[in-house]
């Protein structure tokens, strides 16, 4: 269907970001670069949302709270991990609190790289992942829906 | 339009009216878009967030919230229908305000604070603008003594010459009615990461779509008034709709989001005022 891609509703979630992503991602929202041309809006509610778009690194203290705001998205839903801590924890990877990357805990879709990505490169992650979410409206009619469990998650081996 | 069977004229406003609603709000996102220089979404933008919440995995928080949706839904068409068939307008403004209500309780059948704090925030527009429709009506009443639309119409006297002073009051009831800024304090088209997007924090897929939907028919039934009643002719009618709607729109922009205790004050002496003084002077 493609009304889904062409309405892609975000949610933005920072984990522990140093907020270098996040200013970026929130660039995309003004006129200069306009989401809303492309039917992105960002809701500030998880239960409307179509995308989480989460910043920075996984840590002890919000894996829980990234694993609550992804369970309350209805399907089908997508996952965007901004900048280098979202994929891997990049410079704070090696902290004595943090996880890791963000697909450690949830499913990532796409991973937008960059310290901070560019607002345009985030707008096309955003996008991609909308073009996901009939691949995963496929997967859950299958059975195939990735459901999570929120239990603490045992510490991953570091890099 | 009451020339024509009924039945027809029902039907046409249950399943034509949404289109117009949807198209209205189209236009309102892209004019919004232009005028703080942006491209803006399509026209049919909010026919496609209402296909894909449709078509999302329906999250039920509890049943009872779903079921003051789909009331908040079908008063909201049944008050259209009876717009449309010329009936009596009190009726429909009382089934009106039961719609606004099944919002408010469906609000406040949950237990997230954010949820309820909305409801509220509804219930305080609900208490601004009720007491100026009714003046409306009174007015319409002392001019043709009867509250049937069907006898507005027949009557061919335009209401915007004998109700002068009500007709900026009903403007203001229309902005908070479109949840338009400086009068948008629960569900507003912008600010969704803020509390005024309380109401509808609870729901989620196709029902958050039955709320859109149910919007589109009230932006109709807003629009409807402005045409059918406030002149003789349908084209003087629709230009004045569109005035006001462009003028909305232009409000939205100009100006910032106040607090609910200023928006209380305000309708209940400036635009309260102004709908008094007409009724007095009707009376007189």
């Amino acid at each position: 269907m493609n009304c889904r891609e062409k309405s892609p509703w975000i949610v933005h979630f920072n984990c522990n970001s140093c907020n270098g992503c996040d200013i970026e991602f929130l660039a995309c929202l003004t006129p200069i670069y306009d989401v809303e041309r492309f039917g992105i809006v960002h809701v500030g509610n998880p239960k409307h949302a179509d995308i989480l778009v989460v910043s920075g690194a996984v840590n002890h203290r919000n894996v829980r709270v990234l694993k609550n705001v992804y369970e309350q998205m209805p399907s089908p839903k997508a996952v965007v991990a901004l900048g280098a801590c979202g994929a891997t924890g990049g410079i704070m990877a090696d902290c004595y609190n943090v996880l890791g990357g963000v697909n450690q805990v949830i499913p990532v879709d796409v991973l937008v790289p960059g310290c901070p990505p560019r607002p345009e490169a985030i707008m096309d992650g955003i996008l991609q992942a909308a073009r996901l979410l009939n691949v995963h409206q496929k997967d859950r009619h299958a059975g195939a829906e990735v459901r999570l469990t929120l239990q603490p998650v045992s510490e991953p081996e570091k890099v | 339009m009451i020339m024509i069977d009924p039945v027809i004229t029902a039907l046409l406003a249950i399943f034509a009216v949404p289109f117009i609603g949807a198209f209205l709000v189209g236009l309102d996102r892209k004019l919004t878009a232009r005028m703080q220089s942006r491209i803006g979404p399509p026209l049919l933008q909010p026919i496609y967030d209402v296909i894909k919440l449709l078509h999302k995995e329906p999250i039920v928080v509890n049943r009872v919230q779903i079921i003051y949706a789909g009331l908040h839904l079908i008063f909201m068409v049944l008050c259209v229908v009876l717009l449309a068939l010329g009936q009596d307008m009190l009726m429909a403004l009382f089934i009106l305000a039961f719609s606004t209500i099944s919002l408010i309780l469906g609000g406040m059948s949950v237990r997230s604070p954010y949820s309820r704090i909305g409801s509220q925030r509804e219930i305080m527009q609900m208490l601004s603008y009720e007491p100026i429709l009714i003046l409306m009506l009174v007015g319409i009443y002392l001019i043709n003594d009867s509250f049937m639309a069907r006898d507005i119409l027949a009557s061919g006297k335009p209401l915007l010459l004998s109700l002068p002073l009500i007709f900026p009051a009903f403007l203001m009831v229309m902005a908070i009615k479109l949840q338009k800024s400086p009068f948008d304090f629960s569900t507003s088209h912008h600010g969704h990461q803020e509390i005024i997007k309380g109401i509808t924090l609870e729901y989620s897929g196709p029902f958050l779509a039955i709320l859109e939907i149910t919007h589109w028919y009230e932006i109709f039934l807003l629009f409807f008034i402005i045409t059918m009643f406030w002149a003789t002719s349908i084209p003087v009618g629709l230009l004045i709709a569109a005035v006001c709607f462009f003028c909305e729109i232009l409000l939205d922009n100009i100006m910032a989001r106040l607090t609910w205790p200023w928006m209380l004050r305000f309708m209940w002496t400036v635009a309260l005022g102004l709908a008094v003084t007409n009724v007095l002077w009707l009376y007189i």
